[in-house]
């Protein structure tokens, strides 16, 4: 046998890029990096305030979905985390119910995403935070999380 | 067993895959999951088994009786589809050859009866007509852009546009123009020119999530759908195709959607009872009502040993062997049909389930039974 044919540089090869009638996602967007770090910046002002629900609001404004930056989106996650777990207990209810039910959709994507990223201090709250996400945008919300293709 | 609105009919323990009503209502096909269909009749006040049609493979998805023929169409996981007719004594089918490398998914008559429509999973919707000359049934295909599979069809009154869901998360309507049978299409809310396989309009509900069902309203100039990422959308054409209401509501997805009137639509799907969604005038969509009302459970008295074990088993405190659902239907409901309509829409829907159940609801009743319904 030659040598030829021993090479595996084809397998790296990704054939379903080739194909011309692969299904294509909806335009991607640009890279939000700066946005990102605005963001936080904003959210830590609010944050220094003690205006707790501001900082929400803030947080979950306009996430990262179209990117396909791994980072980006883990940067903004890491800050809607850290708005999360600022929050007390017996607060929560009250900011969930003053989302509209986009921000609750918002906001049910991260609670998922930190379950599945736990963290030592953020799963007890953030039950506290899916009871309350439940109780505002049903089980219709958590479908929405199940079936998006835009994840956060 | 009926009362409250609604006459039940337990026909199997097996799911219902599919079900369709004979022009006059005295007969009806159901498919019990698998390659046969099954025809049922009335007879002294029952519903009796007929006939047992065989032809299939496998696993029938799809069927249409053309009310005024009376010739029955199936589509099946096969790829086949059979034009079926009743001599009196037996059906004996005609194979149509639909051109498809995937199961076929779904299959509508267009209202003059004269072709149908049979969406598969080869991102293909074949219109079929008949062709006098070579005695057989044609297809001709819409392809582009279907990128993914089409899930449900509905044909628009005007017999010449089809609207199609594809799990790609799109909603379109397609001209089914097909020149070889039929005149001219004129000018509708839709556009003016038709040839064949045209898009007329395409819709996305935004989130992602594929889309389960169309249906056109009684005048064909509002399309709904219904969403995997539960959801439901109404576009009013005659208001501009931008003129789209979307809600993202809090139940489970919906599997099945249809316009009763130009303003009532009754969706049904994975919260296993039926819904009733308005949309008016000003492009507002509301939720009206649940159609099937939560029943009161007679609770009996549960022994302690009784609660601890549930409260074990399943969290919950009600007795350990009640698992039945509060809803009529036990399990998914994934079809709706207009069963009977009256002046101004549909007076009475069918709905058919993974239950094995089939339900015929009466509107008129439904109304004077739930405070502030109207349909």
């Amino acid at each position: 046998m030659s040598k030829v044919t021993l090479s595996t540089e084809f397998r790296k090869v990704d054939v379903d890029e080739l194909d011309e009638e692969k299904y294509q996602d909806e335009p991607e967007g640009g890279d939000d990096s700066d946005s990102i770090a605005s963001r936080e910046a904003e959210v830590k002002k609010f944050i220094s305030g003690g205006k707790n629900f501001e900082a929400l609001k803030a947080a979950l404004a306009d996430p990262p979905l179209q990117t396909k930056d791994e980072k980006a989106k883990k940067r903004n996650f890491d800050i809607v985390l850290d708005v999360l777990t600022r929050f007390k207990q017996s607060d929560v209810e009250e900011a969930v119910n003053k989302l509209n039910s986009d921000q609750v959709d918002v906001l049910m994507k991260y609670i998922y995403r930190g379950f599945a990223e736990p963290t030592e201090n953020s799963c007890g709250i953030l039950l506290v935070w899916h009871q309350f996400a439940v109780a505002s945008g049903g089980v219709g919300s958590i479908v929405r999380v199940l079936t998006s293709r835009q994840t956060v | 067993m009926s009362g409250g609105g609604k006459e039940v009919h337990e026909l199997l323990t097996e799911p219902i895959t599919c079900h369709c009503w004979n022009g006059d209502r005295t007969k009806f096909a159901i498919s019990p999951n698998n390659n046969e269909v099954h025809i049922y009749t009335k007879s002294g006040g029952k519903w009796e088994l007929e006939h047992k049609l065989m032809e299939h493979t496998s696993r029938v998805t799809g069927m249409d009786w053309a009310p005024k023929g009376g010739s029955l169409v199936t589509c099946a996981a096969d790829r086949n589809a059979y034009v079926w007719k009743y001599d009196g004594k037996a059906w004996s089918p005609v194979l149509v050859i639909l051109r498809i490398n995937r199961a076929a998914t779904i299959v509508k008559w267009s209202p003059l009866e004269n072709k149908f429509a049979v969406g598969s999973g080869a991102r293909i919707i074949s219109v079929c007509y008949f062709d006098e000359q070579n005695d057989w049934w044609v297809s001709k295909h819409i392809k582009k852009p279907i990128r993914s599979t089409v899930t449900s069809l509905d044909w628009h009154p005007n017999n010449y546009l089809i609207a199609a869901s594809c799990s790609d998360f799109k909603a379109r309507v397609f001209s089914g123009y097909v020149k070889e049978i039929e005149e001219k299409p004129s000018e509708t809310v839709w556009g003016k020119k038709m040839p064949f396989g045209n898009v007329m309009a395409e819709f996305s509900n935004g989130g992602g999530g594929w889309v389960h069902d169309v249906s056109f309203s009684p005048s064909g100039d509002k399309l709904a759908w219904v969403g995997h990422d539960s959801s439901i959308s109404v576009v009013n054409m005659a208001a501009g195709a931008d003129c789209v209401a979307t809600v993202r509501h809090t139940y489970l997805p919906y599997i099945s959607c249809q316009f009763l009137t130009e303003s009532s639509i009754v969706a049904a799907g994975f919260d296993c009872y039926p819904v009733l969604w308005s949309h008016d005038d000003n492009n507002q969509l509301t939720f009206v009502n649940r159609l099937d009302q939560a029943e009161k459970k007679a609770s009996g008295q549960l022994s302690a040993m009784e609660k601890f074990k549930g409260m074990d088993k399943r969290a919950t405190t009600t007795g350990s062997s009640d698992t039945t659902l509060d809803s009529t239907h036990q399990n998914a409901i994934t079809q709706i049909s207009i069963f009977a309509k009256d002046g101004t829409g549909a007076s009475k829907f069918c709905t058919t389930g993974v239950d094995g159940r089939l339900v015929i609801w009466n509107c008129k009743s439904l109304e004077s039974a739930i405070a502030g319904l109207k349909f």
